[in-house]
């Protein structure tokens, strides 16, 4: 087990292609990062360096104490799980257990006992026999997750390891790698495009965009401070609503927008904020008024679209079990000054409460652990 | 599969039992000629009903063979075609399926020209290179020797290329796993590519098998000496070679003897390679 510390890295792609611009990242022994962004930003391009399959164009990757950008994936001591699980198809599960541990020359009575505390611990043990075909997507998975676990690596890389399994399994195994990796405090680089695995799973969030990292920190904290526009809209589902300020000053009511700092020209608000329903108007809070477009079900919750009075600017609503609101009728809605996310709309960064918006680019890069 | 129409089904089965019919006439007629005594033949009319020599005649072509016509006898024919087409089918196949590895896995400057300039070898047939092959094989005395009648047919464009098509379907990511996992570039091949390819494989050993036993031009030309003739050109001696009229009941046993390797090889690998031609398998 080890840190992985991550200094400035490049990776361009022949044809001046930038797939990831200057990320440095340190990452602390046994921690669960979460990698997490739009497909394109980069974030499995930067697994696979950290892997060894990419080369590294500029910066150092550290592994532990070791510089490894040269080094090939085996020396790197990592074990890596595929989004496809990439089983060897012709072996059986336990040779596909034992593949790597046989190119390492380890005893052979060894490995027996490696492979089989891990089929034990995935729950795999009765398939050791069975050919990857035979399987099911979810036991794949599995042996997957065991070809790495009987590894004992320095550090774990997963690829979207979630991704071709059905939503119920998905739930099911994201709970059982959390446990695993608790239990066995590997550190753990996980890429992901679903924002809500991302913070189920995180110790530690980074958001990445466009080949660099957009804000880096704790699940909750970039949930409740997204450090950008783009942040804000990609973490949280329905996702945030941003309003223009001009529009509140112009038509919202309350004594909340007055209290947002200078240089905020655009605000966000989460769908869970905003409540439905009068509000008495001297409170410190923000009011609004619109029509309702359209109600959706959900379950426990309902999402309702609105259309706000005097711009059409659409904006969603999230609230508990089914409302009775009929659509094409006007409400009125309101959320705590609390609620309100400060953006500058030309910088796309948030703006801090007490100072005017500031923030170079290096600023976010650098993350602090 | 289709609707079960009682003439649409006449009329398929009609059609099966003619192309069948047509294949098998000229076996069956090889057959029944190799069950006659020599004087048969002399009338001019192939017989249509076997006769009653069929022991002597392959009595006489495997132990005896035909020495008055300078060929040897069958066993050693077979074993030279035997010898020849297992070389050029193995060396072939390994040949073939290191290059395919090296056009698809691997990163070298003017890769995709040679894989172009192996892909133009498939326009030459081993009858437009014959004469210089021949000069360059002369040359390095390997006439009337094993490795003449096998090296020369031994590079293959289209086991290269099939085998190409088939690396390119293999996930890329089962590549990374075995790099990960500590498995070097041949350690890979090995342990993964080939087990992958084993129905394409065996389904070209098939292919290449009866290509190299049905050599005929090339032993022809590069063997002068009887210990290396091969079976089939074996045949063409025996029909020619007397001052006599051929002994086409003899003939004919070597004709059905001569039929009888390929067909086991079809049979014993019928299960792989029927595998290898219609599933791909991942």
């Amino acid at each position: 087990m080890a840190s992985i510390t991550m200094d400035d890295l490049h990776k361009v792609y022949a044809g001046n292609v930038k797939a990831v611009t200057g990320v440095s990242l340190d990452i602390a022994d046994g921690e669960l990062i979460v990698l997490v962004g739009p497909s394109g930003c980069g974030k499995s391009t930067l697994l696979r360096m950290v892997a060894g399959l990419e080369t590294i164009t500029e910066g150092t990757l550290k592994i532990g104490e070791r510089v490894v950008n040269n080094l090939e994936p085996a020396e790197r001591d990592i074990a890596m799980v595929f989004q496809n699980y990439a089983l060897y198809p012709h072996m059986t599960v336990y040779n596909n257990l034992a593949y790597g541990l046989r190119n390492r020359r380890i005893p052979k009575d060894d490995i027996e006992r490696r492979v089989r505390e891990a089929a034990e611990m995935l729950e795999i043990a009765a398939f050791l026999d069975r050919k990857p075909r035979q399987l099911s997507g979810g036991q794949r998975q599995r042996v997957a997750m065991g070809r790495a676990l009987v590894r004992e690596p320095e550090a774990f890389l997963f690829d979207e390891p979630l991704s071709n399994l059905d939503a119920k399994l998905r739930v099911q195994m994201r709970v059982e790698i959390r446990q695993l990796q608790k239990r066995l405090g590997t550190t753990s680089l996980y890429v992901t495009h679903d924002q809500l695995e991302a913070l189920t799973l995180a110790d530690r969030l980074v958001v990445l965009n466009g080949g660099v990292i957009e804000q880096v920190g704790t699940p909750m904290d970039v949930y409740r401070k997204p450090a950008s526009v783009f942040v804000a809209g990609f973490i949280g589902s329905p996702a945030m609503n941003m309003l223009p300020m001009a529009y509140l000053r112009e038509k919202g009511g309350g004594a909340a927008v007055g209290h947002l700092p200078e240089g905020t020209d655009l605000v966000g608000i989460r769908p869970d904020d905003l409540i439905v329903g009068a509000v008495d108007p001297a409170a410190d809070a923000l009011v609004l008024n619109g029509t309702v477009v359209l109600v959706e079900p959900a379950g426990a919750e309902s999402h309702i679209y609105l259309s706000l009075a005097g711009s059409k600017q659409p904006i969603t609503v999230r609230i508990a079990g089914l409302p009775e609101l009929a659509e094409g009728s006007d409400v009125q809605i309101h959320a705590a000054r609390e609620a309100l996310h400060p953006f500058n709309e030309e910088t796309g960064r948030r703006v801090a409460s007490s100072a005017p918006a500031s923030g170079s680019r290096t600023d976010r890069v650098h993350s602090t652990s | 599969m289709v609707d079960n129409n009682r003439w649409g089904n006449f009329f398929a089965h009609l059609v099966l039992i003619l192309g069948v019919a047509i294949v098998v006439f000229p076996v069956y007629v090889a057959v029944v000629a190799s069950t006659h005594p020599p004087g048969t033949f002399v009338r001019g009319v192939m017989p249509l009903l076997p006769g009653p020599n069929a022991l002597e005649n392959y009595r006489t072509v495997i132990l005896e063979g035909r020495s008055r016509a300078g060929t040897p006898p069958i066993g050693g024919m077979l074993w030279n075609s035997f010898v020849m087409a297992m070389a050029i089918t193995i060396g072939k196949l390994s040949i073939s399926l290191l290059s395919a590895f090296a056009i698809v896995y691997f990163r070298f400057p003017f890769r995709i020209f040679f894989f172009w300039v192996i892909f133009l070898t498939l326009m030459l047939p081993v009858e437009v290179r014959i004469v210089p092959t021949f000069e360059v094989v002369a040359n390095l005395g390997m006439l009337n020797s094993f490795a003449g009648l096998s090296i020369p047919l031994i590079a293959s464009a289209t086991a290269t290329f099939l085998f190409r098509q088939f690396f390119m379907t293999v996930p890329e990511e089962l590549m990374e796993a075995a790099r990960v996992d500590g498995a070097g570039p041949m350690k890979f091949f090995k342990d993964i590519l080939l087990p992958l390819s084993i129905t394409n494989i065996a389904a070209l050993f098939v292919i290449m098998f009866i290509y190299g036993w049905n050599q005929y031009l090339w032993p022809l030309l590069i063997t002068t000496d009887p210990n290396y003739y091969t079976i089939v050109m074996g045949i063409q001696r025996m029909v020619t070679g007397g001052d006599s009229e051929p002994l086409w009941h003899l003939v004919m046993a070597t004709v059905v003897l001569a039929a009888l390797p390929p067909i086991l090889v079809i049979l014993f690998m019928q299960r792989l390679f029927v595998k290898g031609l219609t599933e791909t398998e991942k």
